[in-house]
């Protein structure tokens, strides 16, 4: 009998405690937690990794202060976890987050493979996902479900914008190299789908080996420039260190001089930092955001560098929005039940630092925005640290993504 | 034939790395017994140290091919001093778990002070050209890699078998029970070998820097193809090494170039050479068959 009373005093004092006394507890565990999970020592760790925590940091310290005491609750935490790359890893630490840590919502969660299993977890625990650095469109595609969003960008926004522009403006013809896995393969795909769309033609295709052990690319480099007929340009799907293999190589085989010009699939800044602009001087590609764009965004890139002491990259500044996005649903809601936030996210239409025309598709939980076409400056016009790229057009969050897959099925 | 011919120049090139990198990790095996899975750290090292002396000191790439493999060949001289060379007497799969360790140390050092991202390094101006072959032009700078290779190989090649340095090292590694009991004295020459072995590392990774992606991880990904590359060769065989670097350079090139429709087999084309020389003959094409203890 005295433990029962004991229990209803208890009860009593925790909803007591909060803002809204109600039979109801609004958050579970009187907070709310954000679960980082992507590559903390592999080959996205830079443009992902520990500064995606920080950028997560940061949004929450922006909600905290936007909102006061009026703020659903101030306990706001990260947890954070390496999935490695590797698919079983990133499977075993979501369900620990969603399950063990009381997490909320996962966000990041680069490298397809991986980011494709935790859309399962996500789907299982019915607990909110948002999808930042992976780029396959299953995830808005046949691996679609209720509690996956995918934010930043993906393999038909960058063919469709690279693409279709190169073919347009450099040349029809294409040869197209690919890391041969799942990310490359979709690439491939999305590429020769634009490229065909825009009335060009893929004269040769390979598939290079993943991991390329040997860093070596130049047999694939030769043929590009031994095919007939000619391609006028060389599309790249590799990615990271790879992607520096390849430009340095088609640098040295002095492929832009003899008439084939360099399209890339997919660059983050961090890889153009490491190749310098100077060995990409004239390379377009789309990106989903850039530091330099405008002043908002420098404002947020200059906050960023005074934590980390570099520049943000897209998955950063993406981060941060989706992080944000998440608190402000939350907000709205009065709760962090995963199906009230949904339905309140669903539809919703968006602006802020990194979502311009932000559109948070119902039907397959794609979240569009305005995406650009961008081009890595000569050395010479590079003013100052990590400003490589001038924007050349910006291209409409509507014709940026693809239309709502028949693929999916929530 | 243009094509063919291109893609044989630059098998050669990619097999110039795998020749220098098994040529160090033969003589290494040859004197210590010792399978030194560090060396792909120490290519790495040589790599990054050349960006660091450029960026941080100005120091060219002519200086660092100097350089580096005189300051990694040190640091390996003191490592086998002070390290591995305790552990010589045991199963050789002490040393095999050290390197390993010391390997993940290294590169975690490298990782920790510079980040995964690739480091930018330039190629020296003079070599940045092409040169005309007639039938094709070919970068400068895979030219030299080519020659100065070669000339390396053939310097060891005359060292090891015109000095006396050279017969005691050809002498342990093939009779290595039998040697100190004509009274050499193999040991003294124990340490500067490995600090040879490495320092060669050391060069294939600046020689690698222009070329190749500087990262922390650069070396752990090339090390696989490295390790087959001694084994096809023999293990311990110092000609074996170098000849079959070449070999799987090429092949590689070729297969790549005219396999390229069986992505499967062009991948994994070293492996299975790999497999067909063990089958065929077990101890490696220029390996000595052990005589049963």
């Amino acid at each position: 009998m005295a433990a029962a009373s004991a229990a209803v005093v208890l009860v009593a004092g925790c909803g007591g405690g909060g803002p809204q006394s109600g039979g109801d507890q609004k958050l579970t565990g009187d907070k709310i937690v954000l679960g980082v999970l992507n590559d903390q020592s592999g080959a996205y760790s830079e443009l992902s990794g520990k500064n995606s925590v920080k950028a997560v940091e940061l949004a929450i310290a922006d909600f905290k202060a936007k909102y006061g005491d009026k703020a659903i609750t101030k306990n706001i935490t990260v947890e954070t976890a390496d999935h490695q790359n590797k698919p079983d890893v990133a499977n075993a630490k979501a369900a620990e987050m969603y399950d063990r840590k009381g997490v909320d919502i996962i966000l990041d969660v680069p490298t397809s493979s991986a980011a494709l299993k935790v859309a399962d977890v996500a789907k299982e625990k019915k607990k909110l996902y948002f999808n930042i650095g992976a780029a396959t469109t299953d995830l808005t595609g046949k691996s679609c479900n209720k509690y996956t969003f995918h934010y930043a960008y993906d393999t038909y926004m960058l063919a469709n914008g690279t693409g279709k522009t190169t073919t347009e403006q450099v040349g029809k013809n294409w040869y197209i190299l690919y890391p041969n896995y799942a990310f490359g393969q979709d690439m491939e795909k999305s590429f020769s789908a634009a490229i065909a769309q825009a009335g060009g033609k893929v004269v040769g295709k390979d598939g290079a080996p993943f991991p390329n052990t040997t860093g070596d690319y130049s047999s694939f480099l030769l043929k590009a420039s031994t095919l007939n007929p000619k391609p006028q340009v060389l599309g790249t799907m590799q990615a990271g260190a790879e992607l520096v293999n390849v430009v340095k190589q088609y640098n040295e085989f002095k492929l832009r001089e003899k008439g084939i010009g360099l399209a890339v699939g997919l660059m983050f800044i961090t890889d153009i930092h490491s190749l310098t602009p100077a060995a990409l001087a004239g390379t377009t590609y789309t990106d989903a955001w850039y530091w330099n764009f405008d002043q908002q965004n420098r404002e947020f890139a200059d906050r960023f560098q005074k934590e980390t002491g570099t520049r943000p990259s897209f998955a950063h500044a993406a981060n941060y929005s989706a992080a944000m996005q998440y608190l402000e649903a939350v907000q709205a809601a009065g709760t962090d039940d995963a199906d009230t936030v949904v339905k309140g996210l669903e539809g919703k239409e968006v602006n802020d630092v990194f979502l311009r025309n932000g559109k948070i598709r119902a039907e397959d939980h794609r979240v569009i925005h305005d995406a650009y076409l961008a081009q890595v400056k000569p050395q010479a016009e590079v003013t100052e640290p990590w400003d490589y790229v001038k924007v050349l057009k910006t291209i409409p969050a509507a014709e940026a993504f693809r239309a709502p897959s028949a693929d999916c099925k929530m | 034939m243009t094509g063919f011919l291109q893609n044989t120049f630059n098998g050669l090139v990619s097999g110039a790395f795998y020749a220098l990198l098994a040529l160090g990790l033969a003589v290494i095996f040859g004197m210590l017994r010792v399978v030194n899975f560090a060396h792909g750290a120490f290519y790495m090292l040589g790599a990054f140290g050349a960006y660091v002396l450029l960026t941080e000191a100005g120091v060219p790439f002519w200086a660092a091919l100097v350089i580096m493999p005189l300051g990694l060949g040190l640091l390996g001289m003191a490592l086998e001093r002070a390290i591995i060379h305790r552990l010589t007497r045991l199963d050789p799969l002490y040393n095999f778990l050290l390197t390993f360790g010391l390997t993940l140390i290294l590169q975690d050092l490298v990782k920790s002070r510079y980040g995964v991202q690739s480091s930018p390094y330039a190629t020296p101006s003079a070599l940045s050209g092409s040169v005309d072959f007639g039938l094709f032009d070919f970068p400068t700078y895979r030219v030299f890699i080519l020659g100065f290779t070669v000339l390396l190989c053939v310097a060891v090649w005359w060292v090891l078998s015109r000095t006396r340095i050279g017969m005691v090292v050809r002498a342990a590694t093939e009779r290595p029970e039998l040697t100190p009991a004509f009274g050499i004295d193999v040991g003294r020459w124990v340490t500067p070998v490995f600090g040879f072995g490495i320092g060669l590392a050391g060069l294939a990774g600046v020689l690698a820097a222009p070329m190749r992606a500087v990262n922390p991880l650069m070396g752990a990904d090339l090390i696989i193809v490295v390790f087959a590359v001694v084994v096809i060769g023999g293990l311990g065989s110092i000609f074996g090494s170098v000849a079959a670097g070449f070999g799987i350079g090429l092949v590689q090139a070729w297969g790549e170039a005219y396999l390229s429709d069986f992505p499967i087999v062009s991948q994994t084309i070293v492996f299975i050479v790999m497999a067909v020389v063990l089958l065929w003959r077990p101890a490696g094409l220029f390996g000595r068959e052990e005589a049963p203890a």
